[in-house]
């Protein structure tokens, strides 16, 4: 298993926001995670991170606990994407480039910044303030700069929310696209269940903290006797306590 | 320690200010207004009183030292709340620096802002007022060392009660220089605060760099023991800083804060 989650928990103050959740992700596969609107998505990708201090449990990556790395040890090695946070408005997009690659140890940095920008298709803007940009082309930019460093994982929060159906396809092409001539593991939180049909191999649902199903989109749609994941989701979603 | 990351972020505050001509005119706009303030000010107390013949020197090297200490300061500050305001801060903590580096890269930055600001400020009093704080000679970078020391500490526990408290404690970061300063004699002897109010006022650098600089300027000698104390001082106070530092940022990862800090 290249990442492992053993028992873990996080207790805000008296609320329970993630509750004793175990899973794996074997290396080079895409697992969504799925759940209502603070089921503790965030909240578990922000532990993997290490930006929130587990109540209990544990990160095992690559065979290591998360705790025994040294904080830049195992950030090399991952990135991450969401649309909640932004890069400095006021630099261009060539220069916020810059900056994470140098701060991430990209070798070759000027190589990387012209390839990355060719795929993403950022480059005609090269020159333009981050904070210039439409959201698409933030979105890309953001992108760009989560997988800077070439990440063995990386974590996407909502990817393509707040993206038009043109570019949000631009991007889950992207990454199809990506995951098929790299070696990377990805964790995906999403609210679009097209997006998690067409990307993940498999599928982690989250409700109230928990961990309430799991399996490929396939299996749990049937299990949940639905037509689509949407339609599964709605039916997790709306259940009273329904636990694996 | 990775120099190349330590110069990564300060790359990340470079092409902030050098993307910005306004940017650039604010850090020298506001040590000049202040020069030019004191400097009225201090050749009205020459021309109207004997009690401050010959003064004009000492309080415009102190305005010109207090505004380097204030500069140091903000800009630490400055550059932390940039990343709040520009919802980067979840992305400059997922980057592989450590704490470490990132405090190195911002007390070296900080260092930068407060003499692009100051230093054409502090050439200016020379052809208006007839002052050059380089007249201190050597003694001024012992006077310079502690209070950069101090400057990023107080930086450090502003950026800390950002991490503690989140954004809102930015109101905190503008007055925190200024609850100081009574307290620091920047223009006036100790003698003229209440004994009780000395006793703490001993306890801060401050009067012992801005004490040993008016020793300087009117007795022409230098007393390294005074210099010394207050570099000691400024060293076990930055020690402390750092401490609180680390402390807000476990407490923030325990609060889970660290993800979702902006505006």
């Amino acid at each position: 298993m290249f990442i492992q989650i053993k028992n873990l928990s996080k207790l805000f103050k008296k609320n329970l926001a993630v509750d004793k959740i175990n899973f794996h992700i074997e290396k080079n596969k895409t697992v969504g995670l799925l759940g209502p609107n603070g089921c503790g998505k965030t909240t578990s990708i922000g532990m993997m991170l290490g930006l929130i201090e587990p109540s209990e449990g544990e990160i095992i990556i690559d065979n290591k606990n998360l705790d025994s790395f040294k904080r830049d040890e195992i950030l090399t090695r991952i990135n991450f994407c969401s649309p909640y946070i932004e890069l400095p408005k006021k630099l261009t997009v060539k220069q916020n480039l810059e900056v994470y690659g140098r701060l991430y140890g990209v070798k070759n940095l000027s190589e990387r910044i012209l390839e990355i920008s060719e795929d993403l298709d950022i480059k005609n803007f090269f020159k333009r303030k981050t904070g210039e940009l439409s959201s698409g082309q933030k979105n890309r930019v953001s992108l760009a700069k989560s997988l800077i460093n070439k990440p063995e994982i990386l974590l996407l929060d909502e990817p393509t929310a707040s993206l038009d159906p043109d570019i949000g396809d631009f991007v889950r092409s992207y990454i199809q696209e990506y995951r098929s001539k790299n070696q990377v593991t990805i964790l995906l939180a999403s609210h679009n269940m097209n997006e998690v049909e067409r990307l993940c191999d498999s599928i982690i649902m989250m409700k109230k903290g928990k961990i309430i199903d799991r399996g490929t989109c396939k299996e749990i749609i049937k299990k949940h006797g639905r037509n689509n994941l949407e339609e599964t989701f709605l039916k997790l979603a709306r259940s009273q306590d329904e636990l694996q | 320690m990775n120099f190349s990351k330590i110069y990564a972020l300060g790359l990340r505050h470079i092409y902030l200010i050098s993307n910005s001509l306004p940017r650039i005119i604010d850090l020298i706009y506001w040590p000049t207004v202040q020069i030019f303030l004191w400097g009225f000010i201090s050749k009205f107390f020459t021309l109207s009183s004997d009690y401050y013949s010959n003064t004009v020197g000492i309080i415009l090297t102190a305005a010109i030292l207090y505004d380097f200490l204030f500069r140091i300061s903000i800009s630490f500050n400055m550059m932390f709340l940039e990343e709040i305001w520009s919802r980067n801060f979840t992305n400059l903590f997922i980057a592989p620096i450590r704490i470490s580096e990132i405090i190195t890269s911002l007390t070296l930055t900080a260092i930068l802002r407060a003499l692009i600001g100051l230093v054409p400020a502090a050439i200016l009093a020379i052809p208006l007022f007839g002052v050059s704080v380089f007249k201190l000679g050597l003694p001024l970078l012992f006077l310079l060392l502690p209070l950069y020391l101090f400057g990023v500490t107080l930086g450090l526990l502003v950026t800390s009660g950002l991490l503690r408290f989140g954004p809102s404690f930015e109101n905190i970061a503008w007055a925190s220089l200024f609850f100081l300063a009574p307290l620091g004699c920047i223009y006036y002897p100790i003698e003229i605060l209440p004994y009780s109010l000395q006793i703490i006022a001993k306890g801060l650098p401050l009067v012992h760099i801005f004490e040993e600089m008016r020793n300087i300027l009117l007795n022409n000698t230098v007393n390294y023991l005074d210099i010394i104390k207050s570099i000691s001082i400024s060293i076990v106070y930055f020690i402390l800083g750092v401490i609180i530092f680390y402390s807000s940022y476990l407490g923030a990862k325990q609060r889970g804060t660290l993800i979702n800090m902006g505006e």
